[in-house]
């Protein structure tokens, strides 16, 4: 059976259209255009065991005008719930346009950039240049070349040499306009021995109905740099969503992904890093609540190459209602990679008859000076914990909560923005409750 | 205000379709306080546990009542609810879930909505109990007996007995795993929670708990029922004979005779 693939809605000539708008330079637009004869050729991914044949990836109206102010107290509610208590680094985007964005002087001063993706390639046209579109091939598929073609948002960090920050970096994107589509590409470049935390929520309202995200992110963490990167997904259950965060690591290097993946909608996402140089380090942690009658599929790949390179990954996930994910987590130690130590665990707790959990250990190793081991399992809220909890006067589906939250909760401790962090308790309190 | 009273008639309780325990008699009131001893693996957690309602032991005949109402009809929650607690001689952990948040929705449930704790009343009353206990204050923010040593997790279930205030209290072997000072500390707990309107049963292998929380009345459990009910100086003479001699005074012999 051929996969039949719904045409695309936008051809070239509007497409330079948009980017004319827009001001776009030449290296840019071309790209766009590159994007879209890649977007008409190329077949969709063909995640394992999750049929996305029908899901409305590419029918949106993508050229959409904010609808918010640029004040701060006219930022619409969510919006404003997940902004930082404390003036701190944020970019705001409703409907993929910016309208506020704050960065502390101090660090504009030390050559720190942050500011939205259309602001970033007319302003440092080469410097994006050099990494957008390096780590993830716009030819991947269907869906990274329409992220190329049609990208209507997005962000820029970038980190000189030896600068090293720790307050976080925030980027919120809310969608409201009906039926439209956020195609974000997000860059975060950490230069030799600097340190960064960069922390972006999506969050869309019912209005949007039958909607679209296709969001790229991509981070360089050079020789000895520290990147955390933290991440809510929470789009309303008739958008379709795309996501890819995909992370290149120099020698020493070194990331932390603390994903909080709560979307209501279908959702596909990859995520993958390349540990390349020598002594590269990862610590993936991801946390999703399948509810509703939703599918999702997660890809989770670590790719050793350099020696001695070490990664982490968990991920935990709870299973509601009629939905059905897939967890793939693949560890792959090439050749040459001797010294490299991957660990990979995913638990899946599956809180409905109705729902589907799937968790796929995949190592495949290439060298034979390395360490690997996976765990993974699917399985029900532990009996006994739940005679404990009830057994103190809690209703079976209060404990149930407290256990499934629990369980979730290693990752939400991790995440660097406390609001964000309460962003992501009250999203799984309201899925899972 | 009135004094509970938990009556427990001819009980029989099987697990995995093996029977345990075998007409199992007791009476209790606010106020008393009642030792449990026998030989391992004669049914003193497994009462306990069919009390509670675990899930996994299934009572074939007898009645519970507390203050008059069918235990045995009600959930596991339900049944806390009514005022009955356990502590567990194996106490579950549960990761990501603080012991101040796990005992505050307990509490909370007792009290139903729209009558919750208020917040600052809840954290002196912890903080008072932890005092009470000598628990280090770490452990309110801890999360429930993750990591916890053994008698650490024992102290835990009495702060828990402390912090919900139920009419009866089951404790099984509450002392195993203490050291001394420990063991005075949970006694200082138990003691603490003495008054008329709260009962206890300790189930336990030693007399010398006994020695800090003094008993009313001390039974004796062997192959599924009670077969002797004495005041404390019973403990002191099993602490003597054994279980060996108490079944030459009673004429017991071992359980697969008795069966056969
Ligand atoms: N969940 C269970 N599954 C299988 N057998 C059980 C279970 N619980 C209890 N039993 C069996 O029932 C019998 C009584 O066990 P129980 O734990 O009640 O004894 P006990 O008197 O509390 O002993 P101890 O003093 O060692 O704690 C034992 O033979 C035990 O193996
Ligand atoms: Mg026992």
């Amino acid at each position: 059976m051929s996969i039949q693939v719904k045409d695309l809605p936008f051809d070239a000539e509007e497409i330079s259209k948009f980017a004319e708008k827009r001001n776009e330079p030449k290296w840019f637009s071309d790209i766009r255009l590159k994007g879209l004869a890649h977007a008409e050729e190329l077949p969709l991914p063909a995640p394992e065991k999750t049929r996305i044949a029908d899901w409305n990836f590419t029918h949106f109206n993508y050229q959409i005008r904010s609808s918010a102010g640029s004040q701060l107290s006219e930022l619409p509610q969510p919006v404003q719930k997940v902004m930082p208590r404390d003036a701190g680094n944020v970019l705001i985007h409703v409907n993929g346009v910016p309208v506020y964005s704050h960065v502390a002087e101090h660090l504009k001063e030390q050559g720190v950039i942050y500011t939205d993706l259309a602001t970033a390639i007319r302003e440092y046209g080469e410097l994006v240049a050099n990494y957008y579109f390096k780590t993830t091939p716009i030819d991947r598929h269907r869906l990274t070349a329409l992220n190329a073609a049609v990208v209507n948002g997005g962000t820029f960090l970038y980190v000189p040499k030896n600068v090293t920050i720790s307050e976080p970096f925030q980027t919120v994107y809310y969608q409201d306009a009906p039926s439209s589509g956020l195609v974000a590409h997000t860059l975060v470049v950490a230069e030799e021995n600097s340190s960064v935390t960069f922390v972006e929520s999506y969050l869309s309202d019912q209005a949007v109905g039958e909607g679209a995200a296709n969001i790229v992110d991509e981070v360089v963490a050079k020789a000895n740099a520290q990147v955390r990167f933290g991440a809510v997904d929470e789009f309303t259950e008739q958008m379709v969503t795309y996501v890819s965060r995909q992370a290149e690591i120099a020698r020493d290097g070194r990331i932390q992904w603390a994903l909080g993946q709560m979307n209501d909608g279908n959702t596909l996402s990859e995520n993958a890093t390349n540990l390349e140089g020598d002594g590269a380090a990862a610590d993936i942690k991801a946390v999703s609540v399948g509810s509703g009658s939703q599918k999702q599929n997660f890809d989770n790949y670590v790719r050793h190459v350099g020696k001695a390179t070490q990664s982490q990954l968990l991920v935990r996930a709870a299973q509601m209602d009629a939905s059905n994910s897939i967890f793939n987590a693949r560890t792959k130690i090439e050749r040459g990679a001797s010294g490299a130590d991957g660990e990979q665990t995913q638990r899946v707790l599956m809180l409905s008859d109705q729902a589907r959990g799937d968790a796929n250990p995949i190592l495949l190793i290439d060298e034979y000076d390395v360490i690997a081991g996976h765990a993974a399992s699917v399985g029900r809220v532990d009996p006994d914990q739940l005679y404990y909890l009830m057994s103190r006067g809690i209703k079976q589906a209060v404990a149930e909560k407290l256990i499934v939250e629990g369980f979730l909760a290693p990752i939400v401790d991790l995440l660097p923005i406390d609001t964000v962090r309460d962003q992501l308790t009250t999203l799984i309190e309201r899925k899972v409750g | 205000m009135t004094i509970p009273e938990l009556k427990i008639n001819d009980l029989h309780v099987s697990v995995e379709g093996k029977s345990i325990v075998k007409g199992f008699d007791l009476d209790m009131k606010g106020g008393e306080i009642h030792a449990l001893m026998g030989p391992n693996g004669t049914g003193k957690s497994t009462v306990a546990s069919a009390l509670m309602g675990h899930p996994k032991y299934e009572v074939t005949s007898g009645e519970a009542l507390l203050d008059g109402e069918n235990l045995l009809d009600m959930a596991v929650d339900e049944r806390a609810r009514a005022g009955m607690f356990l502590a567990m001689q194996y106490p579950s952990e549960v990761s990501g879930v603080t012991n101040a948040d796990f005992l505050r929705t307990a509490i909370n449930g007792r009290r139903g909505e729209g009558n919750e704790i208020p917040l600052m009343k809840f954290i002196k009353t912890l903080d008072k109990k932890m005092q009470m206990l000598d628990m280090d204050q770490s452990f309110a923010e801890r999360y429930v007996n993750e990591g916890f040593s053994g008698g650490e997790k024992k102290r835990n279930e009495i702060l828990q007995l402390m912090m919900l205030e139920p009419k009866f209290a089951i404790l099984d072997e509450i002392d195993s795993g203490l050291d001394i000072d420990a063991l005075k500390w949970v006694a200082k707990g138990v003691n603490a929670m003495r008054s008329e309107t709260f009962g206890c049963l300790i189930i336990t292998h030693y007399q010398r708990l006994l020695n800090y929380i003094r008993p009313d009345k001390v039974h004796i459990m062997m192959n599924g029922r009670i077969v002797k009910t004495g005041g404390p100086e019973l403990a002191l003479q099993l602490e003597k004979e054994g279980y060996d001699g108490m079944k030459a005074e009673l004429g017991i012999k071992d359980d697969e005779t008795v069966e056969a």
